[in-house]
């Protein structure tokens, strides 16, 4: 998941009683499954709510093609570069879509850009974590681009129409960048046993952030439940977690690797795996900006805005003087 | 010499290889999102040119390699690409001006290229040539709009100008590689293509408010493979990392 401990009202949700008709008739169409428009109205809280959920999953986006970038140049033949260069250009692209979905509810790309550079707006803790070896772009794909699908599924059928609409584009490429991150493991795995020592090393290191990404338990989160009512957060953080670890066991039993859970285990009367937490401490740690890499991403972020800053001036510039031309000849 | 044939499907390849290389260490990092995004789609085309030149160049060298190899274990006096690719990226705008001069010169060539006698040579032009025709349209507005854009973005392409036009003139030297190639109609004379080139460069500085340096000094020995440069051996020390560390492997 892109989006961690989305802030709603903090009020708690109101009963359809308490409602003044404009909302009741709001909380209605959410409820019998209808879409909000931009145009529509809608709560001041439903508004700034989506822009910081959606905000960061944009910014997700883009902060992740940094550990994957950081593998482009060194990928081990030209198929696997092209297939990571093709990802990586996707991730940008969901990025722009995002980005296109919240300025719908009235936040230009450049503010929210400005509120991640400052360290205002987060994005995913994952992304925090460094790629050590080239069986980590197996295992970012694998399980990063894996649990990310799991949530993002859901939200297709999410209330705001531009924002379920990016996800029907999303989830098209993340299955593709989920197979051929399995697709890398599974060629690690059965490889020499340096490739298998680095397969095992990229699941030992990927595992517990992996789960991080779904947050911690919001069962009793007044944010959350305010969110699913207005149907911008589809499932509870624990019913994603847990579907992800029943996906993921049997893939990793497959590849013939081992999961670093010793507590990890079928539960027959539960009818799903049971497994051990993350650390949620070094969780809140990443999200203070203590994350193993975290100072390097936004390093990276920094620079690459600033450095760009005469490109975009300048390209403005010429747009702006071509206006200006094509009016005096008029 | 070794086989002209292999030696220009070897210039083909590496060229787009090398800047195709260049390009993607961008990634992330560009100006603006929408640039992530072409910068990789243009370092993706051009990696996809660089193995069919190379499976190309591989079969018909016939010594049981494939693109991967001469891709992955080569060394650099083995590289057949013009010196242009191979300089180091900088900053956005020497980036997009050593594009636009390749991409000028590269259309125009594989252009001609979609006549040659060899019908494999002829396809790969042909498909190269949709991915470069676009390649060209946005590098020459990305020149022009920064040409005439602010005071700074005018002198930083001006600065990029001056620093990659001694890498020109490789582009239209005619060698006996060359040479074979013309004789067998399977490749166009460089030399045929400078006038165009000249003319379609003429018209995108005056458009970009960018200033032509003077004198036609050209540095060489990047197509023959004689004298590289530096840079070339530290992308090398990158890209073929993995394959040189764990040669038994398959990836
Ligand atoms: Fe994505
Ligand atoms: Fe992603
Ligand atoms: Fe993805």
């Amino acid at each position: 998941m892109y989006a961690q401990m989305i802030k709603s009202t903090g009020k708690g949700v109101k009963a359809l009683e308490d409602m003044d008709p404009q909302e009741r008739a709001f909380q209605e169409r959410i409820d019998a499954g209808g879409k909000i428009e931009p145009k529509d109205w809608m709560p001041e809280g439903y508004r700034k709510t989506l822009i910081r959920q959606i905000g960061q999953h944009a910014h997700s986006e883009i902060v992740g093609q940094l550990p994957e970038g950081n593998w482009i140049t060194r990928a081990p033949t030209l198929q696997r570069k092209a297939i990571l260069l093709a990802k990586v250009q996707d991730e940008a692209g969901h990025g722009l879509y995002l980005y296109c979905a919240a300025e719908t509810l009235g936040v230009s790309r450049d503010q929210l850009t400005r509120d991640l550079l400052s360290g205002k707006m987060k994005y995913s803790s994952i992304f925090n974590y460094p790629t050590l070896t080239w069986a980590d772009m197996g295992a970012v794909g694998w399980l990063v681009d894996g649990a990310a699908i799991m949530n993002q599924v859901p939200l297709q059928r999410t209330s705001y129409g531009p924002y379920a609409r990016a996800m029907v584009r999303i989830c098209k490429e993340e299955s593709f960048h989920q197979r051929q991150g399995f697709d890398i493991m599974m060629k690690m795995a059965q490889g020499t046993k340096a490739q298998r020592h680095m397969a095992q090393d990229a699941l030992n290191r990927f595992w517990y952030p992996s789960l991080m990404m779904f947050g911690p338990s919001d069962k009793d989160s007044v944010h959350s439940a305010q969110s699913m009512a207005w149907k911008i957060k589809m499932n509870t953080n624990d019913e994603l977690r847990q579907k992800f670890v029943d996906q993921t066991v049997p893939q990793a039993e497959h590849l013939g690797l081992a999961i670093p859970d010793e507590a990890l285990r079928w539960n027959d009367e539960r009818g799903h795996y049971d497994f051990s937490e993350p650390d949620w401490s070094e969780f809140y740690e990443v999200l203070k900006g203590n994350g193993p890499c975290s100072a390097e991403r936004m390093a990276a972020r920094n620079k690459a805005w600033d450095d760009g800053a005469w490109v975009r001036e300048g390209l403005l510039a010429h747009a702006e003087k071509k206006r200006a031309r094509k009016l005096a000849a008029e | 010499m070794s086989d002209p044939l292999f030696e220009f499907l070897c210039r083909m390849g590496d060229n787009a290889l090398v800047l195709g290389h260049r390009v993607s260490e961008w990634c992330g990092v560009a100006p603006a999102l929408e640039e992530d995004i072409a910068l990789a789609n243009t370092a993706l085309d051009l990696v996809g040119q660089a193995t069919l030149w190379l499976d190309l160049a591989a079969e018909v060298e016939g010594a049981g390699r494939d693109a991967d190899a001469l891709a992955f274990r080569r060394d650099v006096w083995d590289f057949r690409n013009l010196l242009l690719v191979e300089q180091p990226n900088g900053d956005f705008g020497q980036t997009m001006m050593r594009q636009f001069l390749f991409d000028a010169w590269h259309r125009a060539y594989l252009a001609a290229l979609t006549d040659s006698s060899d019908t494999r040579i002829a396809a790969i032009a042909e498909k190269s040539l949709k991915e470069v025709t676009y390649h060209l349209d946005r590098s020459a507005e990305t020149v022009i709009g920064l040409g005439d854009g602010t005071e700074e973005s005018h002198r930083r392409m001006q600065t990029a100008l001056d620093r990659l036009f001694p890498f020109v003139g490789e582009m239209f030297v005619t060698d006996e590689v060359d040479a074979a190639m013309i004789t067998a109609c399977i490749a166009p004379d460089p030399r045929s293509l400078r006038a165009g080139f000249d003319s379609y460069l003429a018209e995108v500085l005056a458009e970009a408010k960018l200033i032509q340096p003077s004198g036609d000094f050209s540095h060489k020995g990047g197509k023959s493979g004689a004298r590289h440069s530096e840079h070339l051996g530290h992308m090398l020390t990158q890209m073929q990392w993995l394959q040189r560390a764990y040669p038994d492997a398959t990836w």
